[in-house]
């Protein structure tokens, strides 16, 4: 741990009113990790990446970025910075075919300055991308409007965009929520994909057998604290989870 | 036994979607038809018409620019009630530059668009943020209060506005730039919005925390495309300026505001020649029912209801449908 840290979060917190969402979370995330959050519903999970992200402005706290202050940065200017998320709730552009979904990732600065300035064919390079993320290239899935689509697809989409930035840190909102085992064992190696190709990732997650089969670490909210930190393991051991998920017995 | 509509497209569409396209005349004429029809009737309507409804015209192509207006701000997500705005804005602007610093309107009206889109940027500027009904509002109040300071202020000649302006030396000339900028507004703007920047302004309207994730910076496409609506309205309304050679305070007033609003549910939105094509139907038929007096409020009135309701999608959506695909009733099995 001797690295400068690639995100580090100190002492996070937000308050909606006088509902304390997060209170003083710290964390610090190395390249390559793959940091699982899991919690019970309402713990904070989700509130903690729109912070990291900037679409919730913090009330206390930092966000390093590879040492640079982001908190509260406007959204779009931390995605130029190289982190991308999926929301938990997909919102493609219904009316238009998949790849046409990816021509706005594509459109991104980031992507542009990535690319030294020439965009190129923005559709063929989000045929591939789609490819990639399992859209059969020969059943034309990539082609079909976005509204037809399963949500196993419309999962695959999101990550899509999100792989499109070609970002550093990946956040990923609940990708495996209302996926089958099968569509989920699909998705796993495409993350282990990205983590082999040196990606950071974080995972919010309630499906924790498959998240914890691929996890680094793993952190666990409740009521917005961080109640354990290690990795899968040391996590389900911890007494404090075992509350937390199955209730305390006094 | 039941049955169920079906569509299909015609065989025609299907094959002058392909390379065989080239092989006819017939596929050739199909496909270039919907692009032909608009530009041809644009250049010959003004040789054809007597002078009162060339006049008729002028106010017709005056009002689609309006709406081609609007629509580029709605399929941007910002609903706008304030058309009324950018033609005054750009009626004043040109008024002045005339009036007062003497500048021939082939640069003054140029010069008004440019001027009126930037004001009209600027002063929507902070509510951008807005969004639906808020940002509605606002455009509704804005050109109001704007009327009410030219009357409290008495600038620019206050309630009596600003007359003997010059004007367009040809009434020819007068016709043909403004068919030529509706030629150019209809189809330049169709271009932009199914080109990739225009994919992003429609996916703002979609999902705009979507297009942030991307990494892009949504105020800065809202200001731009906020920029070329307002143009295109304070070129509208530059032009009325020097067409009428008088700019006063019922530039601002409401029918600039609601008419284009009203042909663009006529015509259809999100394709700006649905736009266009509802000011060439309810203008001339305002003019046509000039002569019932008070009552033609009324009709027009009944006629923009049984549209909106009978034709929710528009006169040119339904006219592209049955272009492109033909229906027939198919038998449901039981």
């Amino acid at each position: 741990m001797s690295e400068r840290p690639l995100l580090e979060v100190k002492d996070l917190s937000k308050a909606f009113g006088g509902v304390q969402a997060v209170s003083r979370i710290s964390f610090a995330l190395q390249k390559g990790d793959l940091l699982g959050i899991i919690g019970p519903n309402g713990s904070g999970k989700t509130t903690t990446v729109n912070l990291i992200t900037g679409f919730v402005k913090a009330s206390g706290g930092k966000v390093l970025f590879k040492g640079e202050d982001i908190t509260s940065w406007a959204p779009y200017r931390i995605v130029r910075l190289g982190i991308a998320r999926t929301f938990q709730m997909v919102k493609p552009f219904y009316q238009l075919p998949a790849f046409k979904n990816m021509i706005i990732p594509l459109y991104s600065p980031r992507v542009k300055a990535l690319a030294g300035g020439k965009y190129g064919d923005r559709n063929a390079v989000a045929l591939d991308l789609l490819e990639e993320v399992g859209f059969e290239r020969d059943a034309q899935v990539a082609y079909k409007v976005a509204s037809v689509l399963p949500q196993g697809y419309l999962k695959r989409l999101e990550l899509a965009k999100a792989i499109a930035l070609q970002p550093e840190i990946m956040i990923l909102d609940e990708l495996f929520s209302g996926l089958s085992l099968a569509e989920v064992a699909s998705i796993v190696p495409i993350i282990e994909k990205l983590l082999f190709e040196g990606k950071t990732i974080i995972m919010i997650e309630h499906r924790l057998k498959e998240l914890f089969r691929i996890a680094t670490r793993v952190i666990v909210l409740n009521y917005g604290q961080k109640i354990a930190d290690g990795s899968a393991k040391e996590v389900m051991e911890s007494d404090e989870v075992k509350k937390a998920y199955l209730g305390s017995e006094d | 036994m039941k049955k169920r509509k079906e569509r299909i497209d015609r065989g025609i569409k299907v094959r002058s979607e392909d390379i065989f396209a080239l092989t006819s005349w017939r596929e050739m004429l199909y496909l270039s038809a919907p692009r032909l029809i608009p530009a041809i009737v644009f250049l010959v309507l003004p040789l054809v018409l007597e002078p009162y409804w060339q006049r008729v015209l002028l106010s017709v192509a005056i009002f689609a620019l309006l709406a081609i207006s609007w629509d580029i701000l709605a399929q941007s997500g910002m609903v706008s009630l304030g058309q009324a705005l950018f033609f005054g804005v750009g009626a004043y602007c040109s008024g002045i530059m005339n009036h007062y610093f003497g500048i021939s309107p082939f640069f003054a009206i140029p010069a008004a668009a440019i001027a009126g889109g930037v004001i009209c940027t600027v002063l929507l500027l902070p509510v951008l943020r807005l969004r639906g009904v808020y940002f509605a509002m606002v455009t509704l109040i804005i050109p109001l209060m704007i009327e009410r300071v030219i009357e409290a202020t008495k600038i620019f000649g206050g309630t009596e506005g600003i007359s003997g302006l010059s004007v367009i030396p040809s009434k020819w000339l007068e016709l043909y730039i403004l068919m030529a900028a509706l030629l150019a507004a209809l189809f330049g703007f169709r271009r932009l919005m199914d080109s990739d920047y225009g994919l992003v302004l429609k996916g703002i309207k979609d999902n705009d925390r979507s297009v942030m994730n991307a990494g892009i910076n949504i105020y800065w496409f809202k200001i731009e495309a906020l920029f070329i609506a307002s143009a295109v309205g304070a070129f509208a309304g530059a032009m009325m300026t020097h067409v009428y050679r008088f700019v006063g305070m019922p530039v601002f007033a409401l029918d600039y505001s609601i008419l284009p609003i009203a042909a663009v549910m006529v015509g259809g939105s999100g394709s700006f020649a649905g736009a266009v094509l509802g000011a060439f139907i309810l203008v001339p038929l305002s003019e046509a029912l000039r002569a019932l007096g008070g009552l033609r409020i009324v009709f027009y009135g009944v006629f923009l209801v049984i549209f909106v309701v009978g034709l929710p999608e528009g006169i040119f959506h339904f006219i592209s449908r049955k272009y492109q695909q033909f229906e027939r009733w198919a038998e449901v099995e039981k």
